[in-house]
């Protein structure tokens, strides 16, 4: 058996490229493809910490943030083509209108 | 077959090379790509940890839905266009914050001794299969489940409100 | 050039038997109950049995297209090579294998490569998973007839056929021309559009085969149940079997529903800028997921290997998996004539009648065969 440390340092390594992917990167889709890189190592910390004493309870939960993630994509894509409409850019640069 | 550890050890490279691909591309085509292949590693991670279904939904919701939405939206708006580098202040900051999080999340699990050594698993908790799961939706996290739905009603109502063609006559 | 398109046909065959194996290997190892301790060999002769069938159905398949749509035309079509044309496809593969390669410029490479190869890997791939008869018992070893006997069978069905529109969207794509674009975004969008009812109308029958209380998704036990009331889930679910029937057909982007490759409007659609054998590994990915998706309504719907008065018992012996798996062959061999039929019969549908199939009637309708299957099932009918 692997041993959960290790899943944990996957998944603080995955979501330490998340950060730095939606810190450096201007893109917002791109920006939005590094938060679901960090919620797929919290998912993973979820599974990997369940997988001895309750398996079932980390699936549960690992399926509640997919749920989660898939409605925050539909939602964020649509304000991703209207922020497009508006601007003909998806660079989050591009749209400062509210900083004085 | 493989073995557990070579089978974890495979699997975390594809998703973490994938993840530090997903970071570095310039053109957001690729960058979707890596992202597919960092959700298929964690899929793999997923079945190591004998979460077979959660493995096979990640395929499917993930890298087969959400992925293609993403895939979508690039090519209708052809943004095949490479972007300018981000500012050199931010770049600095997120590195010291992603070692400072790997640093608060690995340093103390790693030292933790009951960690290291090899857990023993609980043979009588109920596996993670899809009754099982189900069970749990239904009865313990009754609640969540039904938070999520409304979550997603929402979103789908929102979604389609953002992305509708403003009218002629309303202001956007 | 040769050699490269040799190669490249040599990629499929290779890479299927890898993909299988591993693939099937790790998900046995990740679900204890199944046959984990199955030796090597044994898996590899199924492999081999199910990848050599499923790659000779294809030129079959190809040639019994041409030829039915000919007979439904009044035509004679391809009758020149070999007796009655049977050689047809042979013909059809060497012309392929010596065209020339075209890449056109500005393209990715590597993407413009891959794509076919995803399309035509997961297609054959799919045929992993679906059961071709009961168990064998044979020598004190009792042996169940599918390549990778897991848990969540179904749900690989799924995934590798949402993976698989990579292939046509990606292709689309790299290809660097309008035509394909178009063709690659309208693929993904009528696929993510359609996946939905292909899910939900599949629930019901898990629902109604009792998959729910013991926990497994297994094509296997799905006709196990069919098998054992003697009542097949098209009876059942009649709805459902036409939802999800329509909704294969929209994922296999067969006519009414080959949006991405009317030839009218988008020349050749997603493969415009194929040729050779790139465009083979693309017309072999489109009929291997015929022959994969009628498989999987076969299992679900018309019974799988279970043929009243002859093959009701699911562990037999030789004579008996011979016969069970020639049962199921009939049967997908029947649906496929059903699919050649139908695209020489209906015409394309527009852009925004398949949406407005999709989301307004196959969709509200899907769910509501879910609400009677539930029914089905609390109340305990037939």
């Amino acid at each position: 058996m692997v041993p959960q440390a290790w899943y944990l340092i996957v998944s603080a390594l995955l979501f330490g490229l998340g950060i730095v992917g939606f810190v450096t990167r201007r893109n917002s889709l791109v920006m939005f493809m590094s938060v679901e890189l960090m919620l797929n190592a919290a998912n993973l910390v979820f599974v990997a910490g369940a997988r001895d004493h309750f398996p079932a309870r980390g699936t549960a939960c690992a399926l509640f943030v997919i749920a989660v993630a898939a409605a925050e994509v539909a939602v964020g894509l649509a304000m991703v083509l209207a922020l497009f409409r508006l601007k003909k850019s998806v660079q989050a640069d591009d749209v400062r209108e509210l900083r004085a | 077959m493989l073995s557990e550890r070579t089978a974890f050890l495979v699997f975390s490279a594809i998703a973490l090379i994938g993840a530090a691909n997903v970071v570095t591309r310039k053109n957001p085509v690729h960058a979707a790509l890596w992202l597919v292949g960092s959700f298929l590693g964690v899929a793999g991670l997923f079945l190591t940890l004998g979460a077979g279904l959660l493995g096979a939904i990640q395929v499917m919701v993930y890298a087969g839905a959400i992925m293609v939405l993403f895939l979508f939206v690039i090519l209708l708006l052809n943004l095949d266009v490479t972007e300018g580098d981000g500012l050199s202040f931010a770049r600095g900051a997120s590195f010291l914050a992603a070692i400072a999080t790997l640093a608060l999340v690995a340093l103390p699990f790693a030292q933790s001794r009951e960690l290291r050594a090899a857990a023993t698993p609980d043979h009588a908790a109920p596996d993670a299969s899809a009754g099982n799961v189900a069970d749990l939706l239904f009865t313990r996290y009754a609640l969540p489940f039904e938070v999520v739905s409304l979550l997603l009603l929402i979103a789908m109502v929102g979604a389609i409100h953002l992305a509708r063609r403003p009218r002629r006559d309303e202001s956007v | 050039m040769t050699m490269l398109a040799t190669l490249l046909t040599a990629t499929p065959l290779v890479a299927t038997s890898l993909a299988a194996t591993p693939l099937g290997g790790a998900l046995l190892a990740a679900t204890p109950p199944s046959d984990a301790t199955a030796p090597l060999w044994l898996t590899l002769i199924k492999v081999f049995t199910v990848f050599g069938i499923t790659m000779t159905l294809v030129p079959m398949l190809v040639l019994a297209e041409r030829r039915v749509s000919a007979w439904m035309q009044y035509r004679v079509g391809p009758n020149r090579v070999g007796p009655g044309g049977s050689l047809q496809p042979l013909a059809d593969l060497v012309k392929m294998l010596f065209k020339e390669e075209l890449r056109p410029d500005g393209v990715p490479p590597f993407i413009f490569t891959a794509a076919p190869a995803i399309a035509a890997i997961c297609a054959l791939s799919m045929m992993a998973v679906v059961p071709f008869g009961g168990t064998l018992e044979v020598g004190g070893r009792s042996i169940p007839m599918v390549v990778a006997d897991t848990d969540i069978g179904v749900l690989v069905v799924l995934a590798l056929s949402s993976i698989g529109v990579y292939g046509i969207t990606l292709g689309g794509w790299a290809s660097n021309s309008k035509y394909s674009l178009l063709g690659g975004l309208r693929s993904s969008a009528q696929m993510i559009s359609y996946e939905l009812s292909l899910g939900i109308s599949l629930l019901g029958v898990l629902v109604v085969s009792g998959n729910f209380e013991s926990g497994s998704f297994r094509l296997s036990d799905v006709i196990e149940y069919q098998a054992t009331t003697g009542i097949w889930n098209a009876l059942r679910l009649p709805l459902g079997f036409v939802l999800f029937t329509i909704a294969a057909f929209a994922e296999t982007n067969r006519l009414p529903f080959d949006l991405p490759e009317a030839e009218p409007e988008l020349v050749g659609g997603y493969h415009t800028e194929y040729s050779s054998m790139r465009f083979g590994l693309f017309f072999l990915g489109e009929y291997a997921a015929m022959v994969a998706g009628s498989s999987v309504i076969v299992c679900l719907f018309l019974g799988g290997w279970h043929c009243p008065w002859l093959t009701t018992e699911v562990t037999v012996g030789w004579t008996g998996a011979l016969l069970q798996m020639s049962v199921f062959l009939a049967k997908v061999l029947a649906f496929l004539f059903f699919f050649i039929h139908v695209r020489w019969t209906l015409p394309r549908l527009r852009y925004d009648q398949l949406m407005t199939l999709g989301w307004k009637w196959m969709l509200p309708l899907s769910l509501l065969n879910l609400l009677w299957a539930g029914a089905h099932a609390a109340l305990g009918w037939f």
